[in-house]
């Protein structure tokens, strides 16, 4: 199964990356770390995010689109960085993220959440959306 | 926690390190069976002691560390005589140092050529193939007897005879659990990618059952893949066949129709067909490529799966590109199958004559004479 993995952004993280012995050994550790996983084959993908006050939101309420520049306040909430892994189980994953270096300096949390499969999903879609889903898979396939 | 999710929580970091503690101690003793036997001691002092003193920071070492003092006390029970017993009367003496220090000693240690060892081994060639496949799901792979049992339709007395008669096979040639080098590694490490591409096919193509397909196997066979890339980063075989099953894989979804037929790949919706594991294909392939296998037998198939991945139309199928694949395959992998399924593709590539010719060529072998689509219409059969 794949699951996200997502790493929730602390005050620091937020304040972006400055140059520090610490944040050298984070690199090390974290290094360290992804390389485990690559050995056990469970990594497909990974990044770091930069602080919100690169990002941007769209609220949406009935026809408005409102757009909000970051950064964003509730600090704790926000991504700063994500893998996806596919492991056997969410226990698995569970075990790969407890081994995983505090990716902060201080308390901080990682969130892990499955994907929807294709099992989930049968009997959800209906046919008229499922032939507008499959045109845009094919679509996707041809880039 | 609750006393259930502390229990499954050890249970699940066991099924993590199992692979690499056996490794250790196979590499150690010399013996899998005790090796197994070492690491289940090992995992019974966990479920004792981890519920109150917390799951170590470094569990493999902790358990490592556990295992190797019971094998010695093992070794000291079973007086063995021999060379290996003055090796292991040396580290008897590592044995009275704190556990501690052999938990650092162990951290650092690379184990990855011990897991090495361990899958050339399981995979040795003087075993027998279906004995090869359980041995390796059970020791590199994690999974139970019952669980291999289930996923090949069998049952865990057969299952287990094939694991005791595989473990047989290792002790009476006296295997020593070490990574062959040069001429005699390659011949070798086929037999290893035939052990994962045979887990691969049995649930790509189920062979019992009423499943057509049993993605579990697809997805464990996936895995040793990855584990055994990152072990041999330069072997180019490695990554033709982790293409291959990346490639096959991708198609998973597409291939069972609604009423669990097979649907053939001329017939297959690409939306359905994974892009992540099109993408991981591809670029295992290129990886392949640039490290000389291009003609390597498992590239040349993860070269022809990649022709169909990249055709979303029937008629974007590049014909002539698979006909001229199917010319190297015949040279890396002579088989009469793949003689049929060159004829096929001659004949969409250069008209109905060029493949007939092929096959009337072929027509004569009798290994063929009972192959289904020979006497079918030539069409995508591939």
């Amino acid at each position: 199964m794949r699951v996200m993995v997502f790493v929730k952004a602390t005050e620091d993280s937020e304040e972006g990356m400055k140059p520090s012995p610490e944040l050298n050994q984070l690199f090390v550790d974290m290094g360290n770390f992804n390389e485990a996983l690559v050995n056990a084959g469970i990594l497909v993908a990974g990044d770091g995010l930069k602080p919100s006050s690169h990002g941007k939101r769209i609220a949406f309420d009935g026809p408005e689109r409102r757009v909000i520049d970051g950064p964003f306040a509730e600090t704790r909430e926000l991504v700063a960085g994500y893998w996806l892994w596919d492991v056997r189980d969410m226990d698995e994953a569970v075990e790969w993220v407890k081994r995983c270096p505090n990716p902060m300096f201080g308390p901080s949390e990682i969130e892990i959440r499955p994907l929807y499969e294709a099992d989930d999903l049968a009997g959800l879609i209906p046919d008229e959306a499922a032939a507008i889903h499959d045109g845009v898979g094919k679509k996707l396939a041809e880039h | 926690m609750t006393a259930d999710a502390t229990q499954r929580a050890i249970e699940t970091v066991f099924r993590m390190e199992r692979p690499r503690l056996i490794a250790s101690l196979a590499r150690m003793t010399g013996d899998i069976d005790l090796a197994e036997e070492l690491a289940q001691e090992a995992l019974v002092v966990a479920l004792a002691e981890w519920p109150s003193s917390g799951v170590p920071r470094v569990p493999g070492a902790w358990l490592t560390a556990v295992a190797k003092r019971r094998a010695i006390d093992a070794m000291r029970r079973r007086r063995m005589v021999d060379r290996k017993h003055a090796e292991l009367a040396r580290e008897l003496g590592e044995a009275q140092v704190d556990i501690g220090e052999q938990i650092e000693a162990a951290v650092g240690n690379d184990v990855g050529d011990e897991l090495l060892a361990l899958i050339f081994t399981a995979c040795h060639p003087a075993i027998s193939a279906d004995a090869r496949v359980a041995l390796t799901l059970r020791l590199v792979g994690g999974l139970t007897t019952q669980e291999i049992a289930r996923a090949f339709l069998s049952t865990e007395t057969a299952i287990a005879q094939r694991i005791v008669r595989a473990k047989n096979a290792i002790g009476q040639a006296a295997f020593t659990f070490e990574v062959p080098h040069g001429a005699e590694r390659t011949r070798r490490l086929s037999s290893v990618l035939e052990v994962i591409y045979l887990v691969f096919n049995e649930g790509y193509a189920a062979t019992a059952g009423d499943e057509l397909v049993r993605p579990v196997l697809c997805a464990e066979a996936q895995r040793l893949g990855c584990i055994l890339a990152a072990l041999l980063p330069d072997e180019a075989e490695v990554f033709g066949l982790r293409a291959l099953m990346e490639l096959q894989a991708s198609r998973l979804a597409a291939r069972t129709g609604p009423n669990g037929a097979v649907v053939p790949i001329t017939e297959q919706n690409p939306a359905h067909w994974d892009q992540l594991l099109i993408r991981r294909g591809l670029a295992a392939l290129a990886r392949a490529e640039t490290l000389g296998g291009a003609n390597g037998p498992y590239a040349l198939q993860a070269a022809l799966a990649a022709c169909h991945a990249r055709a979303l139309r029937a008629d974007d199928i590049e014909w002539p590109r698979i006909a001229g694949l199917y010319d190297r395959l015949r040279v890396a992998a002579p088989s009469p199958i793949v003689d049929l399924n060159r004829a096929v593709a001659y004949g969409m590539a250069f008209g109905p004559e060029a493949g007939l010719r092929l096959v009337e060529e072929i027509a004569g072998e009798a290994v063929l004479r009972n192959y289904p689509p020979l006497s079918a219409p030539i069409r995508g059969a591939w």
